[in-house]
């Protein structure tokens, strides 16, 4: 039985070992590497190709666009490639010059010119690159055809360097939000010279993001990528701003199982965590208290109505079923994690307010219904929800079918499908109703409207109506912020009366953050500029 | 014995083939494609490009044809339509964790199967052949997620030097392989007592314990060879099962292995990342499974190769 020691000298040894060792936190801490959990392998690092949240966290470490987020205030620009920029006309902004800095250097030295975003502009916009999100693009003149393949000559698209730091964009209609839309990273520079000496532009398969190619404009270049373990960025000394950046570097992991995540960070493995699984966000309120942040998040959950299917053709049947949603019970008891009821499709935010007030009422559903022709849910026939395959929307999909149970009399069958069958069912539109969300790209109502248009490719309900693409063009011509803002709350509240979609509850972010980290502060569209960031030990 | 070897291979071979064709057209009947697996909606036109790039806008028989070709003059799997990178790429940096991890999976198993199922053998009908096997039942009936997270709850919060996940550091190993070869151990403990018994019963044993031999002799120098036959049969596919990964203990402990690919390439539609795991899964099975043969033929004279 030599067995029995051995193992009581392994257990002494490892409480040893674990003695002398600071928390992989602590230790990260001192060497200013913060550790993130990223949910999980990023799809890859080249902005033109990616489309994903997780995507998005990397890639903005690494490239750094005309202007870049404020650490802590919503909508404000600050000074990224370009020193300053604005409209030639300010009543009309239709043309923009972003003034570029001359010290814009890639991780390599060679100088980050204007020639660099034109090439960019081109490269995202070639039809054969298949860029899933080059509709970012389309505001500037002539972007949308030239993506569309209806020209090959890309002085159609009016961009232009005027010189090699000055860069001219003209916009097919006036928007004053313009340098909102540049933070995303399909405006972002790409290495020209990089991408050019591995393989063509145009090729997705180019390898130039591979860790020994890759060169980059941020505040940190590529460390290491090992394929789902992690990705490390560090410090680029060449960074216009360097001796500002506080940090050495970012690992991110892509942990996908969100019990691990939140076990890791209460072990002292990660400073920040991507989300909060549901049933630990009680726990981590009573014991992390201070680090567990539950904020606003630029998104919308809601469910989709087939328009021209069944019962829900009536528009009355749709305010019924939306009525009788109890959206603050959801919260409290399904999704558990401090949302908002949604009474609009737009989350509110600076300078807009949803003119939506959809509110639980279920006396007013059971008329409603009555006055469809089905008094008490009497002959109404059974409709089916479609949802996918997590336990989540199970949860959300039972509650809402006991809700209408009760509260209209009427039954549906729950359809779970797995992720990739759901939406192709959904588009299509083999439903009558289907679980959905939405998340805004950019600071504008505008980003949760213009998907609702005739054949809009995320729109998926059928529904459509002339009045409201009138009115998301007439916001394209007004130049106004204000006014702008009253015509899209007009087109909202067309949209909410006729109520293709019924909205349930406004995102919120939860997750857990150490308190190390500092100048973390709530964002609404959650893109922190880790230049700003530090860690210091308590 | 070379015959026999290259008979096999070439069996081997058949079963790859069928192998490839059933993957190819089960992912071919999937409903949507790679590029549908994203909830907002790519245009027509950006569909058709990213189809024209990967060669799946050519009709399914040529694309039947296409892949073995590749292969066979390039040595290419395809490119991954959801990583956008080489699947070799994907399987040299994915297996290296999952043979570490299903290697010292396997000696958990075989270190604490085998020595409880000739313990619970020898002891027929004691506590300890009772308490043997109440282990290994359940073993066999606690999932991997459920054994996963109590040792990250019960060993890993109160160890500091084991982390609850991450994959770098040598202590990281134990608690994934001690899920992983839990399963396995219980199983083979129960296979090993079944076998070890038969054998035990046999006149050749009845005659080395009449001969006056310690009942430790008889059970490792006679009977552990016979009853340790079928285990080792069990063995070669149970390894191949470890070392390709195990989707569950990966993502429970943050495991940079092939497991997940199987599952997350299913998901997303990836054709090219499901063929290339699946083949080379298919690969290690046939090899494994030979290895095993070939060792029972070692162990056990009775199985002449050369008649089979």
């Amino acid at each position: 039985m030599r067995f029995v020691p051995a193992l009581i000298l392994t257990i002494t040894a490892l409480f040893l070992v674990s003695c002398s060792q600071d928390s992989p936190v602590n230790r990260a801490t001192k060497q200013k590497v913060l550790l993130m959990g990223n949910t999980a392998e990023p799809r890859g690092l080249d902005p033109h190709i990616v489309s994903g949240v997780l995507e998005n966290n990397i890639i903005r470490g690494l490239f750094e666009g005309l202007v870049i987020e404020h650490p802590s205030k919503d909508g404000i620009a600050l000074p990224g490639v370009a020193e300053s920029w604005g409209p030639t006309d300010p009543k009309n902004p239709v043309e923009w010059i972003f003034n570029l800095r001359k010290d814009a250097k890639w991780s390599d030295g060679v100088p980050l010119t204007a020639d660099d975003f034109l090439f960019s502009f081109k490269r995202i916009l070639t039809p054969e690159l298949g860029s899933e999100y080059s509709f970012m693009l389309y505001y500037i003149i002539g972007a949308e055809d030239f993506h569309k393949g209806k020209t090959k000559d890309f002085s159609t698209v009016k961009v232009s360097a005027p010189d090699s730091h000055t860069l001219k964009v003209n916009l097919r209609s006036p928007i004053p939000f313009l340098p909102e839309i540049t933070k995303h990273y399909t405006w972002f520079p790409v290495p020209k010279h990089i991408i050019e000496k591995h393989g063509k532009p145009e090729d997705r398969f180019n390898p130039w993001t591979k860790p020994q190619n890759i060169q980059s404009n941020g505040a940190f270049t590529l460390k290491s990528w090992k394929l789902n373990d992690h990705i490390e960025i560090q410090r680029n000394p060449l960074y216009w701003d360097t001796e500002n950046v506080a940090l050495n570097g970012i690992r991110f992991l892509p942990i996908s199982n969100s019990f691990t995540e939140d076990r890791m960070f209460y072990n002292e493995q990660l400073h920040i965590t991507y989300t909060i699984a549901p049933d630990l966000i009680e726990y981590s309120r009573k014991n992390f208290k201070d680090m567990t942040r539950n904020e606003f998040y630029f998104g919308t959950y809601f469910i989709r109505c087939n328009v021209k299917k069944g019962p829900l053709q009536d528009v009355r049947i749709r305010e019924a079923l939306s009525i009788t949603i109890n959206q603050q019970d959801i919260i409290d008891y399904v999704t558990m994690g401090n949302q908002s009821p949604a009474a609009g499709i737009v989350p509110p935010f600076a300078g807009y307010n949803s003119p939506g007030n959809i509110k639980f009422d279920p006396e007013k559903g059971g008329e409603l219904l009555d006055e469809a022709g089905y008094p008490e849910g009497n002959g109404f026939p059974k409709i089916n929800f479609l949802t996918t395959d997590r336990e989540s929307s199970k949860r959300l999909a039972e509650a809402l079918q006991a809700m209408w149970k009760k509260y209209l009399g009427i039954e549906i069958s729950i359809q779970q499908m797995e992720w990739t069958s759901y939406l192709n069912t959904m588009m299509s539109k083999d439903y009558d109703l289907a679980a959905g969300g939405w998340i805004g790209d950019y600071m504008d109502p505008l980003t949760f409207l213009d998907m609702w248009i005739k054949d809009g490719g995320n729109n998926r309900t059928n529904w459509s109506n002339e009045k409201f693409e009138e009115l998301l063009g007439e916001a394209e011509r007004t130049a106004g912020q204000k006014e702008r803002y009253q015509i899209l709350g007009r087109a909202e509240k067309l949209f909410l009366d006729e109520r293709p979609i019924l909205p349930i509850y406004w995102y919120t972010r939860n997750y857990l953050i150490h308190n190390h980290v500092k100048g973390w502060d709530p964002l609404i569209l959650d893109n922190h500029p880790y230049k700003f960031l530090d860690l210091v030990a308590d | 014995m070379l015959k026999y070897i290259l008979q096999r291979l070439l069996q081997g071979l058949l079963v790859m083939l069928a192998l490839y064709t059933i993957v190819f057209f089960l992912v071919g009947w999937m409903p949507g494609d790679p590029f549908s697996s994203n909830e907002k909606n790519i245009s027509p036109e950006v569909r058709e490009n990213m189809k024209k790039a990967w060669g799946l806008d050519k009709p399914l028989w040529q694309q039947y044809l296409i892949y073995p070709k590749n292969l066979i003059t390039e040595g290419s799997l395809g490119v991954s339509t959801e990583k956008n990178r080489p699947v070799w790429d994907i399987i040299l940096q994915s297996f290296p964790a999952s043979l570490i991890l299903g290697i010292s999976a396997l000696f958990i198993a075989v270190g604490i199967g085998v020595p409880i199922g000739i313990l619970s053998a020898t002891k027929k009908n004691t506590a300890i052949d009772y308490g043997g096997m109440a282990i290994a039942m359940i073993g066999i009936c606690i999932p991997s997620f459920i054994i996963g997270p109590v040792l990250q709850l019960t060993l890993a919060a109160k160890i500091p030097a084991l982390k609850i996940a991450g994959w770098g550091h040598p202590l990281d190993i134990i608690l994934p392989s001690i899920t992983l070869g839990l399963g396995t151990a219980a199983y083979l403990a129960r296979l090993t007592r079944g076998s070890m018994l038969e054998i035990l019963n046999q006149d050749y044993i009845r005659t080395a314990k009449a001969k006056g031999l310690k009942t430790f002799t008889v059970v490792i120098k006679h009977a552990l060879r016979g009853g340790l036959l079928p285990s080792v049969a069990f063995i070669g596919p149970a390894f191949a099962a470890l070392i390709s990964g195990s989707f569950i203990v990966e993502t429970i402990f943050q495991v940079p292995g092939m497991g997940q690919h199987f599952v997350n390439a299913a998901i997303k539609r990836d054709p090219f990342v499901l063929r290339g795991v699946v083949l080379f899964y298919g690969l290690l099975i046939v090899f494994m499974n030979l290895a095993a043969d070939l060792i029972a033929a070692a162990l056990n004279p009775r199985i002449r190769l050369e008649k089979t």
